[in-house]
């Protein structure tokens, strides 16, 4: 079923990019299965119909530039229509290049520039802590991210304050924009510098819905700690020819290209 | 209110020893107190800044409602803005060098573009840390703070307004930006004063020429009206504490009831209260203007020094308003 859905939600994000000639396909693709988990596998307690309930738990989107992959899970979640999808980038739609929450319902925090998601998280989880709540905040982040300085400020400042209803998950998926990330500034060995923040930490395979329900279900690692997810995934995932290739980061597929891209995943859906 | 007399080594002792003078501190660190004691979401973030900002007096009382995130001013601003997703009422405090410079894309993004209800607090603006030299010097800030959209700039003169500034903060949901200083500075506004955001406070009546001032240089605003009176020249001074959003109409006013007008801040001349007038006045009613304030950066001295050394004293703003009045 969640299989299903990253397959559907991944239709979605190919034709938002395309339509719009612009986007972030590979981190989208990267990511799409541990957002449909969260979502649609009962990780996340949310309703779409009360996206301000102050006990929600909270989904930020530290790599912003993954937009089209939250609009298209907040839209098959029900927050809006998924019909809106296809004004993605277009002149005056709500659903920017990064996301508005003063505009799109589901979204917590402004994101976009690398860095600033992780420490808005972290200020979500001590609100919770402060008021004793169960409520649980999940954050996603790039890997590249974390060459970002603010990222392990958030990370200090989580393991001090032992947020253990915080979840960091870090879409692993080794390439950033210009390069791989061990070659362009290495984050390995990485398990070892979230622990030495004060976080317990798991590896899983990042595009596996089996694996990551099976860590969410783990939760939270260790008592008194933020629990750190290094999900391992593919960037591109879904589609052969885009998959671990880094011009994909921002490329926008051919004509050629988006059909092939459509025909792979519709067979895969059989 | 604090009605404790600064001690610290800023005030001018030579020229202003017969006044009063108040660390606004004081004011800022009573109110932030006694808004947490009145509502348990009010929260004050610090970066390791507890007794720099005083905000030592709420962790005495109030430890609960105190976040220390340590030397870490983005994280400090990025937590305010989570704090205020989960219903708290942030209070980010610290100086404000350091909390406008290095968080600058926190502030621009994480508090005013969210539209998060995060209050910033700048303690020691300006040249308030006249001696640690240009890097503590905070002289850019309003210029990069009024720049940003939705975020309200606030630069109070004395304690009363800093006290008002602080709940007016309080009570506007959103994000707010409050820049108040160290150096010591008289009360200039009347106990009944009300602060309100986006309308300058008009301290003198006068029709010859308007002298526009907020924080520490409205007290020296009303000293260099006081020497003009004696030549005959009537000189109208505005409080300009709310820089952002700015008091348009009272500026108008000032450039079509008077001949001219002179700001003076204790900020660059670049980007700040001077250039936020100067955009009303030539594109609403053009009349000539003073910009005074630190033409760079500064060197090393006390803030009184600093501020001689710039001309930003009650001779010099007499001395710009002179030069309006000759035409």
């Amino acid at each position: 079923m969640l299989q299903r859905r990253a397959r559907e939600a991944r239709l979605h994000d190919l034709r938002m990019v395309y339509g719009a000639g612009m986007g972030h396909l590979g981190g989208e693709f990267s990511a799409m299965d541990i957002l449909v988990t969260l979502f649609f596998g009962g990780v996340l307690r949310h309703d779409p119909a009360r996206p301000d309930d102050p006990d929600r738990d909270r989904f930020v989107l530290s790599k912003g530039h993954s937009a089209a992959a939250l609009y298209t899970i907040l839209a098959m979640a029900g927050y809006f229509e998924t019909a809106e999808l296809a004004t993605f980038l277009q002149p005056g739609s709500r659903l920017n290049g990064h996301p508005d929450r003063n505009k799109v319902p589901g979204v917590e925090t402004n994101t976009g520039p690398l860095g600033h998601g992780f420490p808005v998280a972290v200020g979500i989880a001590l609100s919770g802590q402060l008021d004793g709540s169960a409520r649980r905040t999940f954050v996603l982040t790039g890997d590249g991210e974390l060459q970002e300085g603010s990222m392990w400020e958030a990370a200090m400042a989580a393991g001090h304050f032992g947020l253990d209803k915080l979840v960091c998950i870090v879409d692993r998926n080794r390439l950033q924009q210009g390069d791989r990330t061990e070659t362009t500034m290495g984050l390995d060995p990485l398990a070892p510098k979230f622990e030495a923040f004060g976080w317990a930490v798991r590896e899983t395979h990042g595009n596996d819905p089996a694996a990551l329900l099976e860590t969410f279900a783990a939760l939270p690692f260790e008592p008194s700690r933020p629990s750190c997810i290094i999900a391992n995934t593919t960037k591109g995932r879904g589609v052969s020819f885009v998959e671990d290739r880094k011009e994909w980061h921002h490329r926008v597929p051919t004509e050629d290209e988006y059909r092939r891209a459509v025909a792979e995943l519709e067979a895969s859906e059989a | 209110m604090s009605t404790q007399p600064a001690t610290g080594s800023s005030a001018d002792a030579a020229t202003e020893a017969s006044v009063q003078l108040y660390d606004c501190r004081d004011a800022f660190a009573d109110t932030l107190l006694e808004l947490a004691r009145a509502d348990a979401r009010v929260v004050a973030v610090v970066n390791d800044s507890l007794g720099s900002t005083k905000v030592t007096k709420v962790a005495a009382a109030l430890p609960a409602q105190v976040v220390n995130v340590g030397i870490a001013e983005q994280n400090m601003v990025g937590i305010g803005a989570g704090l205020a997703n989960g219903g708290r009422v942030p209070f980010v405090c610290g100086a404000t060098p350091f909390l406008t410079g290095r968080a600058l894309e926190q502030i621009k993004v994480d508090a005013a573009y969210s539209g998060a209800n995060v209050k910033l607090i700048g303690v020691s603006s300006g040249v308030a840390y006249g001696e640690l030299g240009p890097t503590h010097h905070s002289i850019e800030d309003v210029a990069w703070t009024r720049a940003i959209d939705r975020l309200v700039v606030i630069v109070p003169a004395d304690p009363i307004e800093t006290a008002q500034a602080m709940r007016a903060a309080y009570e506007y949901v959103g994000p707010v930006f409050v820049r108040t200083s160290r150096m010591g500075v008289p009360i200039v506004h009347a106990a009944d004063y009300r602060f309100e955001i986006g309308r300058a406070a008009r301290l003198r009546e006068g029709d010859d020429v308007t002298l526009i001032a907020n924080g520490v240089m409205v007290t020296r605003a009303l000293d260099a009206a006081t020497l003009l009176a004696a030549e005959g020249i009537e000189a109208r001074v505005l409080n300009m504490a709310s820089v952002a959003p700015l008091d348009r109409e009272a500026i108008i006013a000032a450039a079509r009831e008077t001949r001219g007008i002179v700001s003076a801040e204790e900020h660059i001349v670049r980007g700040g209260l001077g250039s936020a007038v100067a955009e009303v006045v030539v594109t609403e009613a053009p009349v000539p203007m003073r910009i005074l304030g630190f033409p760079g950066f500064c060197p090393t001295g006390s803030a009184s020094w600093l501020l001689a050394w710039a001309g930003l004293t009650p001779a010099g703003i007499a001395a710009a308003a002179r030069e309006i009045v000759a035409g």
